[in-house]
């Protein structure tokens, strides 16, 4: 019988549907995956196996009845720890909430359930968010599967990871500043941050609210599309979700992985590459760039002088709103409480003991630096300064979306680091998001797609590199026609996709 | 040389509410000035004539119709919190002692 967790969630929900499988079956094996790999790749802080198989029972019994089903219903997801689940612990990665049980479901999770996907579990990421190797969980690392040595990439390297070690078919990301992207990039998956208020923010912990947005996290740029129509779309429980129904996404897809290109205009951004871009990740990129010309791309090359600023108004404003966001950690209506060891038990007291107590490093840096930037005297000089470059990022995109229908560049710089090696310099683990920081300032939406093993500077086998594809914001189905294109023109000079030369784990 | 002094990253971690140990206020101390890096560079740009923006997508004026809609159930609510009593939150005495 075929390995279900081998197949894409495409692939998987048309065996579902043809009754060649059971959804108990395909959730079974998944969770047998788990169990036999996830002690090496620790993608998952939480595993649902209960739930799962509950929601995978339900939607059999109601396929065998005859009811009209959602296409992916009864294919298992797993979902990232910063989104909300009822009945499911939620960490967000810190010791701060830990065991906390929310109360309600994020409105994507409500989206999965349903359409009758069962969650697998929940993945671990780093401390709020924030970080670029998972390295800042409260909870242990994660391991690339493709060298259990190296960072999965972050945020959310859980999500991906566990994609990647098909530990699941599907996974929810979130990205305020690449945590879906380039985690995609160096596991080889594909990952999508849709335009901004394209998928409701209702139910997630916020770290930066002006930059978050949820998105999907798959081995496949079809299996993004069908991920992405189901969460996304209007909610009016997020007052920053856009009123517009969505761009039709899947149709995209399928379009686009038929090979034509002709017309289309394809922007490289001429400051996301050159100095600290490896060789190897170079060498794909320019690969991929003659791959699309031969599907009929134009190559232009535009300039968007403003992202050399991105990174540093980026980490203004992030410090900003997550020290504001993470004020709700306060110990007295959810998570962890702790009391002052001497002196009077006052609710300050209790709230500092609380923070420094079960906040971590990383993320006791960004609330200082980002209470720095707010406080009194600094707050227009820091944050007022730091939303201006904002508007001149967005000028860049504007400017460049007038020669170019989407843009492209590497997802990240370098292939996977070793774990451990950038952990005490964060300005080198901040380097990570060069790339993918401008579309999250700019709202604008951006895919990473595998596009190949890059050597590392120690040789080896290499390791994977991702191209990634930004397009104007609401114009979401450029990236995956363009994304789907380029996959299908890869995966025919590979023979098979990327991931088939990831080593056997467990 | 730190342009960010010990003195002023506690009086700062007094404001976030974040009990520091002395080790810490040290290290943050030196990792402080990368915010001063920053706005050196991002003032190269960030001139007068330049628009804020604050959100990505210009929404304003976003209302919903105002029904009322059930809220969460007390009990569910309660059952995440550290501590609670006679339906509602427990909480520390609120004021210091004069």
């Amino acid at each position: 019988m075929t390995d279900l967790t081998r197949l894409s969630a495409a692939e998987l929900a048309e065996t579902l549907a043809r009754k060649e499988a059971s959804s108990v079956e395909a959730t079974r094996a998944h969770l047998d995956r788990i169990a036999a790999v996830d002690g090496d790749v620790h993608a998952f802080l939480h595993v649902s196996s209960d739930d799962a198989l509950a929601t995978a029972a339900d939607v059999d019994a109601r396929r065998a009845a005859g009811e009209e089903l959602h296409p992916l219903a009864g294919v298992p997801i797993a979902v990232k720890d910063v989104v909300v689940t009822k009945g499911m612990p939620s960490t967000a990665g810190s010791k701060i909430l830990e065991g906390w049980i929310p109360p309600y479901d994020a409105t994507l999770v409500e989206k999965l359930r349903a359409a009758g996907l069962p969650i697998l579990g929940k993945t671990n990421m780093d401390e709020f968010a924030m970080g670029s190797s998972t390295e800042h969980s409260a909870y242990g690392n994660t391991h690339n599967p493709w060298d259990l040595d190296r960072i999965p990439g972050g945020s959310g390297g859980g999500s991906a990871a566990a994609v990647a070690a098909f530990e699941a078919p599907l996974a929810i990301g979130t990205d305020t500043g690449g945590s879906i992207r380039q985690p995609g990039a160096v596991t080889g998956t594909v990952g999508v941050k849709p335009t901004y208020g394209g998928v409701s923010r209702y139910g997630l912990i916020a770290m930066a609210s002006s930059l978050d947005q949820a998105g999907p996290v798959t081995r496949t740029v079809l299996d993004s599309a069908l991920l992405h129509e189901l969460i996304g779309g209007h909610d009016p429980r997020d007052s920053t979700s856009i009123p517009e129904p969505l761009p039709p996404l899947v149709e995209a897809a399928r379009q686009g992985a038929l090979g034509d290109l002709s017309g289309l205009r394809v922007g490289v951004v001429k400051e996301l590459q050159g100095e600290g871009y490896q060789a190897g990740v170079l060498a794909r990129f320019h690969e991929s760039l003659e791959l699309l010309t031969k599907a009929g791309a134009e190559i232009v090359e535009v300039s968007c002088p403003h992202f050399g600023y991105a990174l540093d108004a980026y980490y203004l404003i992030m410090p900003a709103e997550a020290s504001s966001n993470l004020a709700k950690f306060d110990g007295m209506r959810f998570g962890l409480r702790v009391e002052p060891t001497d002196g009077p038990v006052t609710a300050e007291r209790v709230m500092a003991a609380t923070r420094g107590a079960g906040f971590g490093d990383e993320v006791k840096r960004r609330v200082i630096l980002g209470t720095y930037a707010l406080s009194a005297g600094y707050y227009d000089a820091y944050y007022g300064s730091a939303q201006k470059v904002r508007t001149l990022v967005q000028r860049d995109f504007d400017a460049a979306f007038a020669q170019a229908d989407v843009l492209v560049s590497p997802t990240a710089p370098t292939t996977a680091f070793k774990l451990g090696e950038k952990l005490d310099d964060p300005l080198a683990m901040y380097l990570n998001d060069v790339a993918t920081i401008p579309a999250n300032l700019a709202g604008v939406p951006g895919i990473s797609v595998p596009n190949g093993l890059a050597a590392t500077s120690e040789g080896g086998a290499g390791l994977p590199t991702g191209f990634q594809i930004l397009a104007p914001a609401k114009a979401d189905d450029r990236l995956y026609r363009v994304g789907a294109a380029l996959e299908s023109a890869l995966e025919s000079t590979w023979g098979a996709p990327l991931l088939s030369r990831a080593p056997e784990l467990g | 040389m730190s342009t960010i002094s010990r003195d002023e990253v506690a009086r700062v971690a007094a404001l976030a509410r974040i009990d520091l140990r002395d080790d810490e206020v040290d290290r943050l101390a030196g990792e402080l000035d990368v915010i001063v890096d920053s706005i050196a560079r991002v003032n190269e740009v960030a001139t007068p004539d330049v628009p804020a923006t604050s959100h990505p997508l210009p929404l304003t004026n976003v209302f919903r119709e105002d029904v009322p809609a059930p809220a969460l159930p007390v009990a569910d609510v309660l059952a995440a919190a550290p501590d609670a009593q006679d339906g509602r939150f427990a909480v520390p005495q609120i004021l210091g002692e004069e």
